[in-house]
């Protein structure tokens, strides 16, 4: 609206409410009852409206908040270690299946992870360190692939340097030869 | 770049500091056939005090371990003569003994031993000679006559007045292990820490000059390669590329290093200038590369690539730009290590299933196995191309053994605790007071 200078504003004001209050009459008691119930029957609505909004978003907050459990406990069921077979780093099925898990977690969540990639004993350590390596970026390659972004997706390799089971047997190597997702 | 400063965590030990705990101890498991027997009569000491060293000890101990002697026990000795005119050398024949050495050790703060050699047999002088040493460094000066004795009845340089690096791993139930880098005489005497931390260490090296080590540490948790000077303990991170950061590889003339880095997505062989800091990229392949060591020429450099599906040796020249193939017997043959012949190549070779170390005539292409055991790994070669180091397991326990070049001679050097592992054998040192 353009702008009047403050006097005009206020003549215009005042004969719009001499304007008004004649046209009123008779009718003024009737039509304000009317109002008045019609007013309240209007924030009776909004009120009862903000309240279904509330009810509905603290809906779609737990439910969010369920969900969330539910990835984050299918994740942990599922264990955040993935195993490998000897001087292999193909992805078994049953690491794909652990993958799968924290990819989903990881869509919603939106973290970063780093990737560990170990290897048994045998051999020499910095070509293991290599092994490693590429073991943890078959995990990198597969999450990426399944929609997680390569940025949020760190590969480390520790080599044979940290076993969890320091035995010499097909037992613990094993149990060596794994990327952890930390 | 700057030198890089201590983190948290980490302790960068400067030298004759702290004592090591993981100590060696030598179990020698085999000589050769038919050693030659010799005699070291105990040193006279004629400074004033108790004797700074039982310098005959240490030499006798230098020569047996290298499997081509066999000392006379002191027991058997009927004399301990420490001057020419007090020699019976029927007493010596009397014990078998082929050569006798005697000698004399004086001074205070700058210590001389007189020494001289004999052929028993020919009742001859062999050599005579003395060497100097400030009183800390009396084994050293044990460990030079030992060298010059060796040479004398060999022929060969000798190499014990040398020093090994290997890396000490004490496991802590529930907590990281614990990574000492130790330096140690070449008999595994006088272990000093140089760095200890609670994130790996690993693939410790040699300036060719010997003045400076370089290795991998994982304390800022990513593997970067560093280097540090033993004089002044001043360190150095050289790389902290994403990725993998390893196999650090001084060449002969001191002045590059070669290394691996995964940086441009797959572990390649680079070289690092030193001086400028320009970073050359060797190698360009879908494959492992990995492991180079430098020939001793400096013009090729051997590496690991697992380009024909398992690990094998492959060489890159310099000159030519070429890459070829270097080992073809066995399933895996993995870090190359060349001797100072730069013929004999020493490396980690699968047979029968087992990781054992073998060594390899470059020029015959002839493998032959050195070790009989498995998880043997990490071979180092002494300076005079006659033993080699490696590390193996013993009751489930990392140790490190020796075995000589001709496979005649074997000694095992276990930690008194924990486990001890890569170990690298210094190239002769520069002469200390």
């Amino acid at each position: 609206m353009k702008q009047l200078p403050q006097f005009r504003q206020f003549v215009t004001v005042a004969f719009l409410s001499v304007f008004l209050v004649a046209c009123a009459g008779n009718d003024t008691k009737e039509q304000e009852a009317a109002a008045a119930q019609a007013a309240a029957e209007a924030a009776a609505q909004a009120e009862a409206d903000a309240a279904a909004a509330k009810a509905a978003q603290e809906r779609a907050e737990a439910e969010a908040a369920a969900e969330m459990r539910r990835l984050q406990d299918d994740a942990r069921m599922a264990g955040s270690v993935v195993y490998f077979e000897f001087d292999s780093s193909a992805l078994t099925d049953t690491g794909r299946a652990v993958l799968d898990k924290h990819v989903a977690l990881l869509k919603s969540t939106g973290a970063s992870v780093r990737l560990e990639g170990h290897t048994d004993e045998r051999g020499t350590r910095e070509y293991n360190m290599a092994l490693g390596e590429r073991r943890a970026n078959a995990v990198r390659d597969y999450m990426m692939v399944k929609g997680i972004p390569g940025y949020r997706l760190e590969s480390i390799s520790y080599g044979e340097e940290k076993p969890v089971s320091y035995g010499s047997s097909e037992v613990s190597w094993s149990q060596n030869r794994r990327v952890e997702i930390k | 770049m700057k030198a890089f400063l201590l983190s948290a965590g980490i302790l960068v030990v400067t030298l004759l500091s702290s004592v090591a705990r993981a100590e060696l101890v030598i179990e020698i498991t085999q000589g050769i056939d038919n050693p030659t027997v010799i005699a070291v009569s105990p040193f006279a000491w004629e400074g004033s005090g108790v004797a700074p060293e039982d310098v005959a000890y240490v030499i006798q101990g230098d020569l047996y371990r290298s499997g081509q002697f066999a000392p006379v026990p002191r027991e058997n000795m009927l004399g301990t003569p420490s001057r020419d005119e007090d020699i019976f050398f029927r007493d010596w024949r009397m014990v078998n003994a082929q050569y006798l050495l005697i000698g004399r050790l004086t001074g205070e703060q700058t210590l001389t031993a007189d020494f001289a050699l004999y052929d028993v047999t020919k009742q001859t002088l062999v050599i005579q000679g003395s060497e100097q040493a400030v009183k800390e460094e009396v084994r050293t000066l044990s460990h030079r006559i030992a060298d010059r004795v060796y040479t004398a009845l060999t022929g060969i340089p000798g190499a014990f007045a040398t020093k090994l690096l290997y890396v000490a791993v004490t496991p802590i139930p529930g907590e990281k292990d614990y990574y000492e880098l130790t330096l140690a005489d070449a008999d595994g005497a006088r272990p000093q820490v140089l760095l200890a931390s609670r994130e790996p260490i690993l693939a410790p090296t040699w300036s060719p000059d010997a003045t400076e080590i370089a290795y991998v540490s994982f304390e800022t948790s990513r593997p970067a390669i560093f280097r540090q000077n033993l004089e002044t303990g001043a360190r150095e991170q050289l790389t902290a590329f994403r990725g993998l950061n390893g196999s650090p590889s001084w060449s002969p003339d001191g002045k590059r290093m070669a290394m691996v880095l995964s940086k441009d997505g797959n572990p390649d062989i680079y070289v690092l200038d030193l001086q400028t800091y320009a970073l050359e990229r060797i190698t360009r392949n879908y494959a492992i590369d990995t492991e180079p060591t430098w020939m001793t020429d400096g013009k090729s450099l051997l590496f690991t690539s697992d380009r024909p599906g398992r690990p094998q040796i492959y060489r890159y020249d310099f000159v030519t730009g070429l890459t070829d193939r270097v080992t073809y017997e066995g399933s895996y043959n993995a870090r190359a290590r060349v001797a100072q012949d730069g013929r004999n190549v020493v490396l980690v070779h699968q047979q029968d299933g087992d990781y054992k170390i073998a060594v390899l005539d470059i020029e015959t292409r002839r493998l032959t196995a050195l070790t009989s055991t498995d998880l043997d790994e990490s071979p180092s070669i002494a300076p005079n191309g006659s033993m080699v180091l490696y590390a193996t397991k013993q009751a489930g326990r990392g140790i490190l053994a020796a075995v000589s070049v001709d496979g005649g001679a074997r000694f095992n050097l276990p930690a008194r605790d924990g486990e001890v592992r890569e170990p690298s054998w210094s190239p002769y040192l520069p002469k200390t007071p």
